[in-house]
């Protein structure tokens, strides 16, 4: 449903007749151009640090931003020759609340409903489940919503023409835990009506909700597979730690000659290990710097532990 | 009467829009040094509670002292006395790293030889040098939120307010941030802090959990595993919010 080739994108390069110096790199494919593919009816997740290049991508593949070489297409159509085309079958939710805040919630529907010659009635169906939640406030202006209830606005006016492919921009940062599991529930349901998404986030546990995730770093892919498979691919010996005074082990964990690396991950840390590691021998370590109740034992890894790895072999 | 130990106390604290009760009588206390986690759903009525501690908003109902300035008649008071930063507002886009650092210092009331001396200081602690000039809004989201949370505690505060600093930043600079964040609480900054992301609420020593306006649990993130029967602060917050009977 979303095939793009040696896409390349730099924003130095773009400004070159204003001066800029093309030397530096913002933008994505830095390498050799972005490739991959999305499958129709695939939830598809993209991660990485602010900076990384996941806006620019996302607004390319929407028709909104020319990439300076390679291509890309959604649903056979080029997003450069067939732009009218490609804004028929898409729906967007871009990362900055875009709604018309001075409108009511009802009139911010009806709009995209008839910029796509379309009625919220012919499309109730699809938007039903979260539209419904915010039914109750129709009249009321969408710059005077709760960031959750903005959230389900702009997704339910991102769905009324009944897209084939969503573009969703980090669409549940600031959203409470509860409600983007009920975000993610809602998706799900679309996949299952084979609406393909692209999908950009920081939340980790998000990642493995995902049927395929891209870990992206510096304008390129570092990794393209299932969440198990990241995990899968994992090749580091992963151990957790707790002890009474966290903030404190942190430090000394990472002093520590046999850790190689460690992050706090909740009320644990997780440590990766050099060889020559004992587990006897770190907690003698840390009982001799005075600490209590120290609980040393295996861990199974997660996205996050895999996007942590990665990112830190790819600085 | 008050505590010295307390940087917060307040007691039903409310506050009313027409007939909507946004925050409803809610009690506690913060003590110096602390980090406090203020969890709730989006449209617990977390925001209003903090404009009111911040000396913002005015308490309907109830009373209390921030920094040790009475809320209701000393919000100018507090407003000196504490830092803040949010993900939604921290600096100023479209002036220069310096020049940021320069606007808050005089905000906050320091003079020329303080801000420059310090301002060294803080560029140096960030690896910073570089980019003094740099205009704010080109800095990743991730060093912009670095950079916000020293200009914040610039002036030594008694308590800083960080109203989801860490929103859609990645899992590496989300930690780097609370390191900075234990740093401050190691040097007597109380931080109190709100943020959706559960395994954060796990580095605070105490955690509230507001539903509805109410506060319905506080206690040490361990505690409240256990009181819930719960593995993490993520299940706690499930089993909590699911009783909220507010459509926001």
């Amino acid at each position: 449903m979303i095939q793009v080739d040696n896409l390349k994108k730099n924003y130095f390069a773009s400004n070159k007749k204003r001066g800029s110096d093309i030397s530096k790199f913002a933008g994505i494919g830095k390498h050799k151009g972005l490739s991959f593919d999305v499958n129709k009816g695939e939830i598809f997740g993209v991660i990485g640090p602010d900076g990384a290049g996941k806006s620019t991508l996302f607004r390319i593949l929407a028709s909104l931003l020319l990439p300076d070489s390679g291509t890309a297409s959604l649903d056979g159509k080029n997003v450069v020759k067939d732009f009218k085309h490609v804004r028929k079958i898409i729906g967007y939710m871009p990362g900055r609340f875009s709604l018309y805040q001075d409108l009511s919630v009802e009139e911010n529907l009806t709009f995209f409903a008839t910029v796509f010659n379309t009625t919220i009635e012919e499309n109730y169906d699809l938007i039903k489940d979260i539209y419904s939640q915010i039914e109750p406030f129709k009249t009321r202006r969408a710059g005077n919503l709760s960031g959750g209830m903005k959230q389900k606005l702009a997704l339910s006016c991102a769905l009324i023409h009944k897209p084939k492919v969503l573009i969703l921009d980090e669409p549940t940062t600031g959203v409470d835990p509860v409600s983007r599991k009920e975000f993610w529930d809602m998706l799900g349901r679309l996949r299952d009506q084979d609406i393909t998404i692209i999908v950009s986030t920081a939340y980790m546990d998000e990642a493995s909700r995902c049927d395929r995730i891209a870990l992206m770093l510096d304008g390129d892919f570092i990794a393209v597979n299932s969440p198990q498979g990241i995990i899968d691919d994992y090749k580091e010996e992963l151990w957790a730690v707790q002890a009474d005074n966290m903030s404190g082990s942190l430090i000394d964990l990472r002093k520590y000659e046999d850790v190689k690396s460690c992050f706090a991950f909740g009320d644990k840390h997780h440590i990766t290990i050099k060889e020559g590691f004992s587990k006897e021998k770190l907690y003698n370590y840390l009982s001799e710097k005075g600490y209590k109740d120290i609980i040393i034992e295996k861990a199974t890894p997660t996205v996050e532990d895999c996007f942590l790895a990665l990112a830190e072999e790819n600085v | 009467m008050m505590d010295k130990d307390r940087v917060i106390e307040v007691s039903n604290l409310t506050k009313k829009f027409g007939r909507f009760t946004a925050v409803d009588h809610i009690s506690f206390d913060v003590r110096r040094g602390e980090i406090f986690g203020f969890l709730g759903a989006n449209g617990a009525g977390k925001t209003t509670a903090m404009q009111m501690l911040t000396g913002i908003s005015k308490p309907t109902k109830g009373n209390g002292t921030v920094a040790g300035y009475d809320i209701l008649r000393e919000n100018e008071k507090i407003k000196r006395n504490i830092g803040y930063m949010s993900q939604k507002f921290s600096l100023y886009e479209d002036l220069k790293v310096w020049e940021n650092i320069r606007l808050f210092g005089g905000i906050y009331g320091l003079t020329v030889k303080q801000i420059s001396q310090k301002t060294e200081e803080l560029l140096a602690r960030l690896n910073f040098e570089d980019q003094r000039n740099t205009m704010v809004k080109s800095l990743p989201l991730g060093w912009k939120q670095k950079l916000a949370f020293s200009v914040a505690i610039f002036h030594s505060p008694q308590i800083v307010f960080l109203d989801e600093p860490t929103g859609g930043v990645d899992p590496a600079m989300r930690r780097q941030f609370w390191e900075m964040i234990y740093e401050a609480a190691d040097q007597g900054i109380t931080v109190f802090v709100t943020t959706h992301y559960m395994d954060e609420a796990e580095y605070c020593n105490r955690v509230s959990i507001m539903v509805d306006g109410r506060i319905e649990a506080l206690d040490t993130p361990k505690a409240l595993r256990q009181m819930y029967q719960a593995n993490s602060m993520d299940d706690v917050f499930h089993k909590l919010a699911r009783t909220s009977t507010r459509i926001e």
